[in-house]
């Protein structure tokens, strides 16, 4: 039998009354142990740490880790059903809106074409509003500034299909969201949000998008969790959704609290996950089940 | 104590205990869900299987959508064509999917859609042709659902 | 609603040619719960057809066992040039169309 160091030199069996058996330890064996103890602590410390703001390696689409149907389906670009709402987008973008009564392509053009590549630089620090804003924010920029029309809300078809339509124009481009010292403080809290427990399953998207990317969650192949594929189709939805709506799904999933989509916390984890996906291609409208 | 008598009355019971399986097992194999569903769709006319195929994933990503591709062998001409294809569900709360109404003028008598399926089961299609003959064919699919307790 | 269909530009005459359409649709079955537990009531599209020149080549009655922003691939005769015309209906009585041109060689 083996016993670990601290153990294996003096145990005594000290018999008490009623025969009840006590096993004791010098106190030299607790030195040891408490030595063994403190190592294994800064060995986990330090493993800890290295394992922060690490990208996954080789850099993997979820599009990998999904199955032949809905890989076709997002090869179709007939069939893949989040072209529904890219179609959408392209009606609202020469739609006049606002007080201004002006339309997207009032400014940018009759061609979406124009925003090429736009979507590959984004979440980015909006100097105008002195924060971070994603591709949903910005256009809710656009239209509150240039046509003095309300904000879309989250999830609503029109906002999905402008967004939509926008990321579409940068598909095939490379993730690039920059990093410098306007956004490094956004970075470091979507980094550190990445790597929270959270939840009554006490989890942190690390545990599941790190570590465990391509280990089964039931039926579910767990992905490195990329937002490159956003707003996408979800089978599961039976509709569009953005990368928003995702990070709800999965805080439900690990029965933590949630926040609500556009929330800053949100928009900075995204800077994290678009530095963690540098390189990927943008696929937008995604299909993911 | 278990006197002969006994053991005779004993081994009567679990004979008779033993019935309801046996019946079943055949009971099983002859009780088509659809039945009664095909039955007044075809008017009680017979139905062959064959001639059209059913192309489903054996494994379904996501019950609420699972493609489909139905192939019915058919010159469909003027003379001899597909009229009508009817999709069936074993467990879905309404049996009735979808019926598509062709004709000569479709040229082919093929068709991709995407349905819903309530659950592994066996989707039937059954084909009504020019002559009056209905022929069916059917797939089978494992469904799972997403693993994530999901609500959002 | 938001609709796209794919009909081929140019055809032979006589050759079958292949039509698609996507229709954005929550084909909502009658079986589902909002949050507040209130059932959500039945919609889905019930009827589809296919006008080729304003004579009909095809019809699909759908009821909630099709997915959601239903698709289909169907197929037709390339008679003459002319329109494509696409109609639909769903339970709440909306209507859509959308048509497409073709040009037979």
């Amino acid at each position: 039998m083996t016993t670990p160091a601290g153990f294996a030199r003096h145990p005594s069996y000290v018999k008490e009354g009623n025969s009840k058996a006590r096993f004791e330890l010098s106190n030299r064996s607790y030195a040891h142990l408490r030595l063994s103890a403190v190592a294994l602590l800064f060995a986990v410390a330090c493993a800890a740490h290295a394992a922060e703001a690490q990208k996954p390696s080789p850099l993997k689409s979820g599009l990998d880790f999904a199955g032949a149907d809905v890989r076709a389906l997002q090869a179709d670009d007939f069939a893949n059903p989040g072209m529904l709402w890219v179609a959408r987008g392209e009606k609202l973008w020469r739609e006049p809106a606002g007080k201004a009564a002006k339309s997207c392509a009032g400014c940018h053009g009759e061609a979406p074409a124009g925003m090429k590549g736009v979507a590959a630089r984004y979440p980015r620090v909006d100097p105008g509003a002195a924060r971070l804003v994603n591709l949903e924010g910005r256009i809710n920029l656009c239209r509150e500034r240039h046509q003095g029309a309300a904000p879309l809300q989250y999830e609503s078809d029109e906002l999905l299909g402008l967004t939509a339509l926008v990321a579409h124009q940068s598909r095939g481009a490379p993730v690039a969201a920059a990093l410098d010292p306007q956004n490094r403080a956004s970075f470091e809290r979507g980094r550190d949000f990445y790597h929270l427990r959270q939840g009554q399953m006490n989890l942190s998207c690390a545990h599941c998008h790190d570590r465990n990317s391509g280990g089964k969650l039931a039926a579910e192949t767990v992905s490195q969790g990329h937002g490159n594929a956003y707003p996408i189709y979800r089978l599961e939805w039976q509709a569009a959704g953005s990368l928003h709506r995702r990070f709800r799904s999965c805080l439900f999933g690990i029965r933590a609290e949630s926040l609500a989509p556009g929330s800053p916390e949100f928009v900075d984890l995204e800077l994290y996950l678009a530095w963690r996906a540098s390189g990927l291609p943008i696929e937008t409208p995604g299909v993911r089940r | 104590m278990v006197t002969r008598p006994r053991r005779r009355f004993i081994s009567v019971l679990a004979g008779l205990a033993a019935v309801p399986f046996l019946r079943g097992r055949d009971a099983r194999a002859a009780a088509d869900p659809l039945a009664p569903l095909v039955e007044k769709l075809t008017g009680g006319a017979p139905v062959r299987e064959g001639r059209v195929s059913l192309d489903m994933p054996r494994l379904a990503d996501n019950g609420h959508s699972v493609p489909l591709h139905l192939k019915v062998e058919s010159p469909m001409t003027a003379a001899d064509h597909v009229r009508s294809i009817t999709l069936l569900s074993e467990r879905n709360p309404r049996p009735l999917m979808a019926t598509f109404h062709l004709g000569p003028k479709a040229g082919r008598s093929e068709l991709i859609t995407r349905v819903r399926l309530n659950g592994s089961q066996r989707v039937r299609a059954i084909a009504h042709l020019s002559d009056g003959s209905y022929w069916s064919g059917s797939a089978e699919v494992e469904v799972t659902e997403s693993a994530c307790l999901d609500a959002g | 609603m938001v609709a796209r269909v794919q009909v081929p530009q140019e055809a032979k005459r006589g050759e079958a040619i292949e039509i698609r359409i996507a229709i954005q649709h929550p084909m909502e079955t009658g079986f589902r719960f909002d949050l507040m537990g209130r059932a959500i009531p039945k919609n889905v599209i019930n009827s589809l057809v296919a006008r080729y020149n304003g004579a009909e080549v095809f019809r699909a009655e759908l009821g909630s066992g099709v997915a959601a922003n239903p698709s289909l691939q169907f197929y037709t005769v390339a008679e003459a040039s002319g329109t494509i015309e696409f109609s639909w209906v769903d339970d709440a009585g909306v209507s859509g169309t959308e048509r497409a041109a073709i040009t037979v060689i």
